[in-house]
C-alpha cells in the first residue's frame, strides 16, 4: 500500500476564508536530508511550478524504490497560498513579507507565527532549497545564491549544475530570510532563481528539476542518473554590472537573460511614451553574460535594466 | 459714548500696529518651498520630494548650521500615515503668527513618499517597498534608493531632525518616541523635552539599520522617532501636543525666542531587553470590539475586548490584561487573523 506522501504543516482558522494551510510533501523515511520550498509571495507562480514537476517525479522515483533508505525529503510548494489566491504579493492583511520574518515568532503577528511555523518544520535539515525572487520584475540567468555567512558552502552549490554560484554579502533585511535562518541553523542554504516569476518559464523548470535531482542524487539522497548540467562559474554578486535607464520610458529589450553579449552591443533601447523618440541606445558596457534583464514594459529613470556578468579576465 | 468710541480707537491702533509688526517680520523670514531630489516618471510627471524651509532673512545657513540652529521635520514616508501633516501645517503657521521669534532654520519635509499618500499605501506603491528599509539609499541606484540618498544628504547639518510616523491603520498609540538602544544615550535627554506621553527605548535590530532614523544618527544627525495616533486619521490634539514639543525643542536650540508651553514628562520604558510590554496578540481570527479606550490604565484579568464571528453571532475571545499597566496601544481596524495584534501595555506604570 502507498502512504499518503501529503501533509499540512501549518494552519490557521479563518473567519470567513478557507482555513490557510501550508501543506508539504513527504518522500523517504529518515534522516531529514533536503527540504525544498517553492513560494512565499503571492506573485512566485514559476516556484511552485518547479515544486510540481520535483514532487511529481520524486513520487516517480518513490514508487520505483530509487529514494535512498534512511533519507527523507520534504517539498513545500507554496507557503502562502493566501496571497497566491488573491494575488497579492505580500501578506494579505498588513502587507507584510513572510521571508522578512524569519525564524518567526509563534506568539507574534500573523506573518510571524507562519514563518515560525514553517521554520518549525524546515530546520532540521541537512539541505535546504528555497526557489526565491527579485524585487524587480525580471528575467534570471538560472543560478544559485548564496549569502556570505561564513557557513557558505560554494563546492556544494557547484553541484546541482546551474551556470553560475551567485555570492552576495549580507544585507540589514537578510537577517530575516529562511536562507540566512537557515544557515544560521546550521543548513547547508541555497536559494535557486529560476528564469522567470510571475510567469511560467517551462524551459528553466525544467532546468531546475534537472538541478535538484543532480543535487539529490550527488549527496546520495536518490538514485538517479540525469543531466550533469554545466560546470558552475562562482561570481560575487558585487561584480555584476548595472547597466541602467538614464530616462523613464518605454523598454525595449534586445538581449535575453542568459545570452552572450559583447561591449559596446546594445542591449535595449527607451523611447519617449508619446512621441517614440529614441531617448537612449542602452549597450554593454563589458563583454560578459547577461544575468538579470528586467521585463516590464515601461521603465523608470535609473532602473538596473540589465545586470551582466562580465567576462572572467574582466573582474 | 465718546470714551468708549476712543477705547474702540486705541484697541484699533494697537491692532494695526502689531500687524505692522507682523508684517515687518514676515518680510523679514524667509520661507523657501524648494525640491531636493527628483526624478522623472514614465508618462508625463517627475517625482518632486520638496522642503518648506523658514529661517530669518539674511541667515547664513552654515553659520547657522555649525551652531547647531536648524532643526527638521519630516513625515510620510509612509504614505498612510498623516499625523504629521497636521503637525507639519500647525508648525509652519505658529511660526508665521511670531516671526519674530525665529532665529534658526525650520524645515519641513511633509512628504518623503509622495506616491504612498496619494495611493493610500504604507509603502512606495509601484515598488511594494517599504521606504523606510531603503536607507541610506545608494546615489548611484534605482529611483528609490536615489531618492533615499538624496533626502539624506538634504538633512546633512541638521541639529535634530523628527520623523513623525502614526503607527499603521491598525493601531492606535499615545504620543511617544522610540529610540533604538544603540542612541539611548544621546537621544533620551532630547526626546524628554519633547512633550510626548511615552519614551520607549527598544532592543537594537540589523532590520532596522535600512531605517531613515537609523541612518541619520548613524551619520551624526540626531533623529528622534515619533509615533502617534493611527493611520489614514489626523488627532489634532495629538498634532497640537507635538508642535508644542517641537516649539520647546527649538527654544533649546536656540531655534525660537518666542514663549514656548510647560511640556509634560513622559513615562521612560527602558525595554532594551523587550521584557517591559505585554503584546496581546489575536489567538483567533474574527472581528475584534474595542472596550478600553488607548491610554487607559488596566488592571490584571480586565477585558480589553472581545472578538467576535457575525457569521453566528458568538463571541470567540475575550481579550483580557495579562498583569496590571498602561495600555498604551489599541486596535482600531477591526478584522483580526490569528496573531493579529490588538493592544499593548506597559507593565507596571
Ligand atoms: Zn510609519
Amino acid at each position: 500500500m502507498r502512504r499518503l506522501n501529503k501533509e499540512i504543516l501549518y494552519e490557521i482558522k479563518a473567519l470567513y476564508r478557507d482555513d490557510f494551510r501550508v501543506t508539504g510533501y513527504r518522500f523517504g523515511k529518515g534522516e531529514k536530508s533536503v527540504c525544498i520550498l517553492g513560494s512565499l509571495r503571492g506573485n512566485e507562480f514559476q516556484q511552485i511550478y518547479v515544486c510540481s514537476q520535483i514532487i511529481r517525479k520524486l513520487l516517480e522515483l518513490e514508487k520505483k524504490g530509487r529514494i535512498r533508505e534512511g533519507k527523507e525529503i520534504l517539498v513545500i510548494p507554496c507557503g502562502n497560498p493566501y496571497s497566491v489566491n488573491t494575488k497579492k504579493r505580500f501578506w494579505t492583511v498588513d502587507n507584510t513579507d513572510i521571508n522578512r520574518m524569519f525564524p518567526g515568532y509563534s506568539l507574534g503577528e500573523t506573518t510571524q507565527r507562519i514563518a515560525a511555523g514553517i521554520f518549525e518544520k524546515v530546520k532540521d535539515y541537512k539541505y535546504g532549497i528555497q526557489f526565491a525572487s527579485f524585487y524587480m520584475p525580471g528575467n534570471f540567468v538560472p543560478q544559485v545564491r548564496m549569502m556570505k555567512t561564513g557557513a557558505e558552502n560554494v563546492a556544494l552549490a557547484k553541484q546541482f549544475g546551474l551556470p553560475y554560484v551567485v555570492l552576495h554579502k549580507p544585507r540589514p533585511f537578510d537577517t530575516a530570510t529562511l536562507n540566512y535562518n537557515w544557515q544560521v541553523w546550521e543548513t547547508n542554504a541555497f536559494s535557486i532563481y529560476t528564469t522567470s516569476t510571475s510567469a511560467v518559464d517551462k524551459a528553466s523548470a525544467k532546468q531546475a528539476l534537472d538541478a535538484v535531482l543532480n543535487f539529490l542524487s550527488k549527496q546520495d539522497i536518490i538514485q538517479y542518473q540525469g543531466y550533469e548540467g554545466y560546470i558552475s562559474r562562482v561570481v560575487e554578486g558585487k561584480d555584476f554590472v548595472d547597466v541602467r535607464a538614464e530616462h523613464a520610458g518605454f523598454l525595449e529589450q534586445y538581449a535575453a537573460a542568459g545570452e552572450k553579449v559583447e561591449k559596446g552591443q546594445k542591449l535595449a533601447e527607451i523611447r519617449a511614451p508619446y512621441t517614440a523618440g529614441l531617448l537612449q541606445v542602452i549597450s554593454a558596457p563589458v563583454s560578459g553574460t547577461v544575468a538579470f534583464v528586467h521585463n516590464e514594459a515601461m521603465a523608470y529613470q535609473n532602473t538596473a535594466v540589465y545586470k551582466l556578468i562580465p567576462e572572467a579576465d574582466e573582474i | 459714548m465718546a470714551a468708549q468710541f476712543e477705547n474702540f480707537e486705541i484697541s484699533e491702533k494697537k491692532r494695526q500696529r502689531s500687524l505692522k509688526i507682523l508684517k515687518y517680520w514676515r518680510e523679514r523670514m524667509i520661507e523657501q518651498i524648494e525640491t531636493i531630489a527628483e526624478t522623472e516618471l514614465p508618462v508625463d510627471e517627475r517625482l518632486k520630494i520638496s522642503r518648506y524651509r523658514l529661517m530669518p532673512d539674511g541667515s547664513n545657513v552654515e553659520e547657522l548650521e555649525r551652531q547647531g540652529r536648524r532643526i527638521g521635520i519630516v513625515t510620510g514616508i509612509h504614505g498612510d500615515e498623516l499625523e504629521g501633516q497636521y503637525v507639519c501645517y500647525e508648525l509652519g503657521r505658529r511660526i508665521k503668527e511670531e516671526a519674530s521669534a525665529l532665529c534658526g532654520i525650520v524645515d519641513i519635509y511633509p512628504a518623503m513618499n509622495p506616491f504612498g499618500i496619494d495611493n493610500i499605501t504604507r509603502g512606495i506603491p509601484a515598488f511594494d517597498l517599504d521606504m523606510n528599509r531603503l536607507f541610506p539609499g545608494n546615489r548611484n541606484g534605482d529611483m528609490n534608493e536615489y531618492i533615499a540618498a538624496e533626502i539624506l544628504k538634504d538633512m546633512k547639518g541638521m541639529a535634530l531632525c523628527m520623523d513623525i510616523h502614526a503607527s499603521n491603520i491598525f493601531l492606535t498609540e499615545v504620543p511617544q518616541i522610540r529610540i533604538n538602544e544603540l542612541h539611548k544615550e544621546r537621544l533620551l535627554p532630547i526626546a524628554e523635552k519633547a512633550n510626548v506621553d511615552l519614551v520607549w527605548v527598544h532592543g537594537a535590530s540589523t532590520v532596522l539599520e535600512a531605517t531613515f532614523a537609523y541612518s541619520l544618527n548613524d551619520s551624526g544627525v540626531d533623529a528622534l522617532v515619533v509615533e502617534m495616533g493611527v493611520g489614514m486619521r489626523i488627532t489634532k490634539s495629538y498634532g497640537n501636543q507635538l508642535t508644542d514639543g517641537i516649539f520647546s525643542l527649538m527654544k533649546e536650540l536656540g531655534i525660537w525666542s518666542g514663549k514656548v508651553p510647560e511640556v509634560r514628562k513622559p513615562v521612560i520604558s527602558n525595554d532594551e531587553k523587550g521584557e517591559d510590554v505585554y503584546y496581546l496578540n489575536a489567538r483567533t481570527s474574527g472581528i475584534f470590539l474595542k472596550e478600553k479606550e488607548h491610554g487607559s490604565m488596566v488592571a490584571k484579568g480586565e477585558r480589553i475586548g472581545i472578538i467576535v464571528n457575525p457569521l453566528g453571532g458568538e463571541i470567540l475571545e475575550e481579550v483580557e490584561a495579562p498583569g496590571d499597566g498602561w495600555l498604551f496601544t489599541i486596535r482600531e481596524y477591526p478584522v483580526v487573523d490569528e496573531g493579529s495584534l490588538v493592544g499593548r501595555i506597559l507593565k507596571g506604570v
